[in-house]
């Protein structure tokens, strides 16, 4: 499969999909942190891609949401944005907002 | 020129800022302090006023591709009207620490 189908696949079939480099449990990068942070707060499951160990992907997803740094952080199969905007959300409380419609739009609990 | 005085001019020139501030933050990282790969960036300006912060960052974005295209790694922004600025005190967030090793212990 091409590597932007495979973007595509993780973007529309996750409510939530952050592409960071690390995990949520060990990120690696200090923005990849506090954005997994600020997803964790609002207590919504989310997926993950570890772009650190998907070279493809961290090559390609920049032009995929013409888009130039990580994390990236997509809700319903749209870019949020990266690091700056999602804690910015946060702290209005509309991050936690948007994750729960995407979940229920979903189909999800 | 240096990288960070291009991404000064450029972002003076294009979005005509009150408030600009630029600080190179590449050595708090895991890369070469000369390479000026890591910036947080402030930018008050009214042009921002119709757009959403997703949009006021890829104008950024764009205004600084050939950067990004050259090394320019992370790029930490924010993104306000004066109004939005003066509500928040006039600040500039901080950073988050490096998680990527290589630090002297």
């Amino acid at each position: 499969m091409d590597v932007l189908e495979r973007i595509d696949q993780q973007v529309k079939g996750n409510p939530i999909v952050i592409f960071m480099k690390g995990t949520p449990q060990f990120p690696q990068c200090g923005f990849s942190m506090r954005a997994t942070q600020a997803l964790k707060e609002c207590g919504v499951p989310f997926a993950y891609v570890n772009v650190l160990q998907d070279p493809e992907i961290f090559q390609n997803l920049p032009r995929y949401a013409e888009w130039p740094t990580f994390p990236q952080i997509y809700i319903d199969g749209e870019l949020v944005g990266g690091c700056d905007i999602t804690l910015e959300l946060h702290a209005t409380g509309e991050l936690k907002t948007l994750m729960e419609e995407a979940v229920a739009k979903a189909g999800g609990a | 020129m240096r990288r960070a005085q291009r991404i000064q001019d450029l972002v003076t020139r294009e979005l005509a800022p009150l408030h600009l501030e630029l600080v190179d933050e590449t050595h708090q990282h895991n890369a070469p302090p000369e390479g000026e790969s890591h910036f947080r960036l402030l930018v008050v300006s009214d042009r921002f006023a119709d757009h959403k912060p997703l949009a006021r960052q890829r104008i950024i974005n764009g205004l600084l591709a050939a950067e990004f295209a050259t090394g320019l790694h992370a790029l930490a922004m924010h993104t306000w009207t004066p109004a939005e600025w003066f509500d928040r005190g006039g600040l500039t967030p901080a950073s988050p620490p490096c998680l990527g090793g290589g630090k002297a212990t």
